[in-house]
């Protein structure tokens, strides 16, 4: 019913400095992309939070489902030779 | 037969073990599996909190074009467009559990719906604005911050933003009352006079004694809520009764009195009638605010519309 | 009229214009299209009155006789006022209100861009600052011109009246009198009537890609160099300055 309508959902990412990670802030309701980063920045960077801005559809965002969790992340747990504090140096070595 | 017990005892063993996660204190997200009763609950009070902030923006609205200086006006604009932007992030918390902001008007406008009771009253005088941000805003804070640990993560990630943006708010009611306090006599008179009115309707905020209040139970065990409504109206008096003394304000409570062995003040009892009449519509502005956001909700359907049909115009054409 | 006359007189009309047109956008606060519209529409007004305080408190300065923007904004009558008359025509309805940013933003972003150049330091701070704002507020009325112009029948309909019952308006934006002419001269500030083409065709732009027609010129409304209003500023003032007026001894 387009009267009642409230436009669509967008997630919103802001970079906080320029080479930083964009990061979840929210999200907005807008009919179009140009709409969208406009209202994110109006709602999310009110106080200077941001450099840049993504917007994504929230429809087509794709999540992994939490009775997934196990398969997904426990397999990595074990896998620690893959984290630099697993290694043994000589004493005395460095930069490395 | 055999099947629904299969059912049955499936949804127990989920329901046992979601919450043995949230009492471990583990947050639940969108995705995870609620019970309903839980996904509702949080739906009510979400959108209830939503709905407040957007139904709060009029009162203090109502005093926009006529602050009496620049830095006022300035200040006072920014803050109502924050509670805007609260409502937004509130209704977006609100939509994670599956109901979409069309939805959640349309409960506001059916009156299935709630918002703060404390919105019903009337904005007199410019020290109104003052009271406002001081003790509306000061009980809100009080409550928000006590949420930002609530078990729903969008809610608690939605309170924490708001909890930082809030923290200028309550100040700039403060300061509005301190000046009028130094003022002329006329400038007391109306700080006294908000003082007065909005005093009680603030303390009501904080909801009915915990022996009283419909949903405690389940709230707590889901940790949806984490302190009784009394406890927060305590901290509330507690911090703003010496406020209030500073700047030469009374409370207008006559039994109020510090009791030392507590370590807090005792209070007069709350007119749980009025509470109840302003909930059930009779409240003096019940009818002006839901007026007004219905007749503002269909003035801008035509933009919407208008939003939406170019929207299609557009994804036509880039797909010709 | 010495130059501190023509600066001062000047300036009170930029900060008018700031002023006036953030009081009408403010009034939209709690009574826009959408939630996120409300918050849009409130930044501009936020940034029109930071302006308009930085304007003001100028003119106090160089006026010399200890008035400060709240005096200049409080309590001044409404022939004291210099604001262009369409910033303080009621909002009507959104395609008003988005028709006259769209006049008043194309108009602004050539005029600041030029006021950077300006040989007071003060107003070429002001502008430059003042630029990187109105640039989004033109596109901000621009996206909304287009969508409401290829929206639907309705919406086409009511932004093409608001754009032809504003039209004549638009041109005492690019008004000239002699505190232009004396402040032109020294470098102080931009000849109007040289930015009129790039306006108008930045407008004509926005009109076209919104498949809307742009007016033919005819009768041209006049008078705020004069003082002279609508009858809308004096409600306008009444309101915004009653607190001021009401209790003239009070502090707030």
């Amino acid at each position: 019913m387009a009267h009642n309508n409230q436009l669509d959902s967008w997630e919103v990412f802001m970079q906080a400095r320029p080479g930083a990670n964009y990061i979840h802030q929210g999200s907005v309701h807008a009919s179009d992309r140009k709409m969208a980063l406009q209202n994110a920045r109006d709602t999310y960077s009110r106080r200077g939070e941001g450099t840049s801005i993504w917007v994504v559809p929230t429809d087509e965002i794709a999540a992994s489902n939490p009775d997934d969790a196990e398969m997904l992340f426990d397999p990595s747990n074990d896998k620690i030779y893959r984290l630099p504090t697993f290694y043994t140096m000589p004493e005395g070595a460095k930069q490395i | 037969m055999d099947q629904v017990q299969d059912i049955v005892s499936k949804d127990r063993a989920m329901l046992a073990r979601f919450e043995e996660r949230v009492q471990a204190g583990d947050a639940v997200e969108p995705r995870d599996w609620m019970p309903e009763a839980y996904r509702k609950h949080l739906i009510r009070q979400i959108s209830q909190h939503a709905h407040s902030e957007v139904i709060g923006m009029q009162p203090e609205g109502n005093w926009i074009t006529r602050a009496p200086s620049l830095r006022a006006k300035q200040i006072l604009l920014a803050k109502i467009q924050d509670e805007g932007g609260h409502g937004l992030y509130l209704y977006s918390a609100a939509e994670t559990l599956g109901i979409t902001r069309t939805e959640m008007i349309g409960q506001l406008h059916t009156g299935k719906a709630k918002y703060s009771n404390i919105f019903n009253y009337p904005t007199l005088t410019w020290a109104d604005i003052g009271a406002i941000g001081w003790l509306v805003d000061g009980a809100a804070i009080v409550n928000q911050v006590s949420l930002q640990r609530t078990s729903y993560a969008p809610y608690s990630r939605a309170m924490v933003r708001i909890c930082k943006e809030e923290s200028f708010h309550q100040r700039q009611g403060y300061e509005i009352m301190a000046k009028m306090m130094k003022g002329t006599a006329e400038q007391k008179e109306m700080a006294q006079d908000a003082m007065n009115r909005w005093w009680w309707p603030s303390l009501m905020m904080f909801g009915p004694h915990d022996s009283d209040s419909p949903h405690a139970a389940d709230a707590f065990r889901w940790k949806i809520k984490r302190h009784t409504n009394d406890e927060l109206r305590q901290k509330f008096i507690d911090k703003t009764v010496p406020q209030a003394e500073l700047i030469g304000l009374t409370v207008p409570d006559p039994d109020l009195k510090w009791n030392d062995e507590k370590g807090g003040y005792d209070h007069g009892e709350i007119n749980w009638d009025e509470f109840k009449q302003v909930i059930n519509g009779n409240g003096p502005c019940n009818k002006q605010r839901l007026q007004h956001h219905k007749q503002v909700h269909d003035n801008g359907a035509w933009v919407r519309e208008a939003a939406e049909a170019y929207k299609a115009r557009t994804n036509n054409q880039s797909s010709n | 009229m010495t130059q501190q006359e023509a600066l001062f007189k000047y300036i009170l009309r930029l900060g008018d214009n700031a002023l006036i047109h953030s009081h009408r956008l403010s009034e939209w606060c709690s009574n826009a299209p959408f939630l996120e519209e409300d918050l849009a529409l409130t930044n501009l007004a936020l940034d029109m009155i930071g302006r308009a305080q930085a304007l003001l408190q100028y003119a106090g300065s160089v006026e010399g006789k200890g008035r400060t923007e709240d005096t200049l904004a409080y309590r001044r009558s409404e022939r004291q006022y210099y604001n262009n008359l369409l910033v303080e025509l009621p909002n009507t309805d959104f395609a008003y209100t988005i028709a006259r940013l769209l006049f008043v933003s194309a108009f602004e972003k050539e005029y600041y861009a030029a006021l950077q150049n300006s040989a007071d330091s003060t107003l070429a701070a002001i502008a430059a600052k003042t630029l990187k704002e109105i640039k989004y507020h033109f596109a901000h009325a621009h996206d909304w011109v287009v969508r409401l112009g290829m929206g639907t029948e309705e919406s086409k309909q009511r932004v093409q009246n608001a754009v032809n019952d504003w039209w004549m308006y638009t041109s005492e934006l690019f008004e000239m009198d002699e505190t232009d002419e004396q402040l032109v001269k020294d470098g102080i500030v931009p000849d109007l009537k040289a930015l009129y083409p790039a306006w108008l065709q930045a407008v004509t732009d926005t009109l076209k890609a919104a498949s809307l027609d742009v007016p033919v010129s005819g009768y041209m409304q006049t008078g705020s160099r004069k003082g002279i209003h609508t009858e809308h500023l004096g409600h306008l003032l009444s309101e915004m300055q009653y607190l001021q007026r009401a209790y003239p001894d009070a502090e707030w």
